[in-house]
This record gives structure tokens, C-alpha cells and sequence, in this order.
């Protein structure tokens, strides 16, 4: 191989806006247009992430989308990513099949600061299909459960068909370290479950607000509002954290395309701190 | 009686409340229990109590020629039932229990006359039920705005 031909591979892979290569190692149906897909680089490389960022996933000829990694950052296998079907590029993602190639850049953006509950009590409050963004947390908890308090997942869908991970949720209820509390917005009347919203489950968490860190993931208002029953429940602004989802294109900061603000939702985030967004989040402009 | 007094002084609800309003309101209280399964009461009847959940959970349903839809349910330490405090005291759901339900039941026509010859029982019973209400207003709120919804 010529330094030429070295020196062009090593700067295609520095690139950021160059996708690599991979294909579609496995893909499970989760819920109604709602599916994972388990990527393998086709290079055999493995890209490494924090838990809360993302990757921008490309199905060649249709297009680009930020998608967040849902799997264990601690474990080997291929990337996972959970996806929806709400588009031209999403819907395509959905449709791909074992041995489809997909386009990958990444990964990009801020990271959940679990390291900053060390110690103290966990609450991730999950909405939808929020879930997804915030299980890497879950795993990375469960990896060192023992350096944690009180582990409180919260997670509200719309109705018992649409609950994310559902055989997962299961397992993890059988766990006794961890309470999970999970709500439907409505349900027929063989749901033995809770119905109501997502934020009816903060109080009756019963969070020490001292030593608890929140993560908190999902549709903007029901991250709104579910920031607003922690912060009832005393758990502080700076101990907050949210992940925001805005109309990423570039994902370096470039374009301009996630802007909102002073930040740009794919470099500074998408994880903040809530206080760090003031009064964005309820801003009707920006 | 005395049992009766220790469990509404120790229920969060009326945390607070003054000890003789403890006593005049313990006059229209007991003790019940649901197996899961049975109901509390249905949509259209007269809404003739309230319940304050001590243990287990209950479920408001409303029915449909289709089905019948879950629209919230109520566990432990929170409260069954809201129509007794308006006119024309008719309850607007079913209430299920879904499990085996401990609760404490006010009768309504008696609390209501206590609450109307003393109005600052009344006022402490108002200032219990309305931030429920409020929440239970706003929880309404973000269900219609289906938030888990695409786009949102």
C-alpha cells in the first residue's frame, strides 16, 4: 500500500461527515412501526460510545437521520439502535433486513453524566419511546450496580401495545435492586397495569432529592413537565438532566440545522443539564 | 372509633388536620375493603361517599359498546371519587378495583353537613381536595395532548 492510499484511509476515517459502512446484523420488531437494529461495521471495527449519544444513520439514496444508541456500551456486539418509522429515511431504516448495508457517522454529542450519581440515587424518567436513549444508562447502572443507591425507572407510553422493550422491562422487574414503575396513558380494561401520566410516578418514587441525579428522555413536553414534578419533588435544577431532540443534519456543530439558541443540540448536546437550558425548553421561539 | 382516628391522623390526606376536626369527620368514616375485581361504584349512581385508598390500587373506567377503557388509576394514599363534593353528586366512571382494596369511606351527606356548620372544616376539606383536582386537571391536560405521540 503506498503513503498516498495510507494517508487518503486515514483521513476518510477521521472524516465526520463520511458515513462508514455497516450491515444489519439482526433487527427485532419492538412495537407497531417501532424497530432495534443491531449494526456490525463492515471494516470488523468496533465504534465505541457513552450512553445518550448518537449516530446518523444513512440508507443510501434516501437520506440521513440522527438516531440514538440504545445498546450496552460496555458489551462488545454490534451498535443497536432503536428506531421509528416517522419518515422517509426512519421508514426506510425500518424496512431494511439481516445483511442490508446502512451508512454510519458517529458518534456525536454530550453523554448522560452517570458518574455524577456515584454514590447517590438514580431516577430515569422515560417517556415513549425515550426509553430507547436512556436503557445505556440502565445498563451502565446495572454493570456497577453497586457503586448506586436507589435505581427508579419511570417510564410512561401511550397505551400497553406501545411500551418499549416490553420482554427487557420484564426481566429487569424481576430484579430486586430496582423499582420500575411503568404507566399507559390509556388502556383497556385487561391492563392490570397503572394508568395516567408519566409524571403522576414522581411522587410516589419517593426520591430523596439530595442524593438523586434524574435523567430524563422523551417528548418535549413530557420532559417539560416531568422536569417540573422532579423539581417539585426537590430534586434540584442542576441535578437534572434531559436529552433534546432537534432537526440534526451534520451532527459537528456546522450547519446550523439544531440550533437552538446559543447551542447547537448535536455538539453541546443532545444531554443537558436542565439548568444549563433555562428557559429554552419553554421558549415558543428561539 | 379510636383505630378509625389513628388511621385518618396517620393517612397523608389529613395530615395537619386539627385534632376535633379529626374527631367530627371520623363520625362519617369506616373502614371497607374490596376483593379485586368488585366494584366501588358505577357511572350514574348517586356519588353518596369518597374513598381515601390505604392499600391496593383502583381503576376508573368508562365503557363503550366496544370496550371498556381504563383512564386512570388510583393506588395507595391517594383518593377515590371527587362527584360528592358537586351537585348533582353523580359519579362520572366506574371505579374497579383491580386488587384487593383497603380504604377508608366517608359517607358524603355527613361530611358535607359537618363541612357546611363548620365552614373552616370545610374550608381544611377544600384546601385537601382541590390541589387533586388541579392535578388531576392537569393530568387530563397532557393525556388529550397524546404527548408520547410523533412530532411532539
Amino acid at each position: 500500500m503506498s503513503m498516498a492510499q495510507t494517508a487518503e484511509r486515514t483521513v476518510a476515517v477521521l472524516d465526520p461527515m463520511l458515513p462508514r459502512v455497516a450491515r444489519v446484523a439482526k433487527k427485532t420488531r419492538d412495537i407497531p412501526k417501532v424497530v432495534t437494529l443491531v449494526l456490525e461495521m463492515e471494516d470488523g471495527s468496533r465504534l465505541g460510545f457513552e450512553p445518550g449519544q448518537f449516530n446518523m444513520l444513512s440508507v443510501f439514496g434516501v437520506g440521513e437521520v440522527p438516531i440514538s444508541i440504545s445498546g450496552d456500551p460496555a458489551k462488545s456486539g454490534g451498535l443497536v439502535h432503536t428506531v421509528r418509522d416517522v419518515g422517509m429515511v426512519s421508514g426506510a431504516l425500518t424496512r431494511l433486513a439481516p445483511g442490508d448495508i446502512v451508512g454510519v457517522r458517529g458518534p456525536f454529542g454530550s453523554s448522560w453524566p452517570v458518574s455524577e450519581a456515584l454514590g447517590g440515587d438514580v431516577v430515569v424518567l422515560a417517556g415513549g419511546l425515550g426509553l430507547a436513549p436512556v436503557r445505556p444508562i440502565l445498563y451502565s447502572l446495572f454493570n456497577q450496580r453497586g457503586r448506586f443507591g436507589k435505581i427508579s425507572l419511570l417510564y410512561g407510553a401511550r397505551e400497553p401495545e406501545e411500551i418499549l422493550y416490553r420482554p427487557e422491562l420484564a426481566k429487569w422487574r424481576q430484579r430486586l435492586d430496582i423499582e420500575i414503575q411503568v404507566t399507559v396513558d390509556r388502556a383497556d380494561a385487561d391492563w392490570r397495569g397503572d394508568v395516567g401520566v408519566v409524571t403522576r410516578l414522581v411522587p410516589k418514587a419517593h426520591v430523596d432529592p439530595k442524593q438523586t441525579v434524574a435523567f430524563v428522555c422523551g417528548p418535549e413536553i413530557m420532559m417539560r413537565y416531568g422536569c417540573e414534578a422532579l423539581l417539585d419533588a426537590g430534586v434540584a435544577e442542576s441535578s437534572i438532566y434531559l436529552s433534546m431532540e432537534r432537526s440534526m443534519k451534520c451532527a459537528i456543530g456546522l450547519c446550523g440545522h439544531c440550533q437552538l439558541g446559543p447551542v447547537f443540540v448535536c455538539k453541546d448536546g443532545p444531554v443537558f443539564r436542565r439548568d444549563q437550558l433555562g428557559h429554552l425548553l419553554t421558549a415558543k421561539e428561539v | 372509633m379510636e383505630g378509625l382516628e389513628r388511621i385518618i391522623r396517620e393517612h397523608p390526606f389529613f395530615a395537619g388536620l386539627k385534632d376535633e376536626f379529626v374527631e367530627l369527620i371520623c363520625g362519617c368514616a369506616k373502614n371497607v375493603r374490596f376483593e379485586g375485581g368488585q366494584y366501588l361504584f358505577h357511572q350514574g349512581e348517586f356519588a353518596d361517599q369518597f374513598y381515601v385508598v390505604r392499600a391496593g390500587r383502583v381503576a376508573l373506567q368508562i365503557n363503550s359498546p366496544q370496550r371498556t377503557i381504563t383512564i386512570q388509576t388510583v393506588g395507595e394514599n391517594e383518593i377515590v371519587g371527587a362527584s360528592w363534593l358537586v351537585v348533582p353528586y353523580r359519579w362520572s366512571f366506574d371505579a374497579k378495583a383491580l386488587e384487593l382494596v383497603r380504604a377508608l369511606s366517608f359517607d358524603a351527606a355527613c361530611l358535607r353537613g359537618k363541612c357546611e356548620d363548620d365552614h373552616d372544616l370545610g374550608y381544611e376539606m377544600m384546601k385537601r381536595f382541590t390541589p387533586i383536582l388541579i392535578q388531576r386537571l392537569q393530568a387530563t391536560r397532557l393525556q388529550i395532548l397524546d404527548v408520547y405521540g410523533t412530532n411532539r
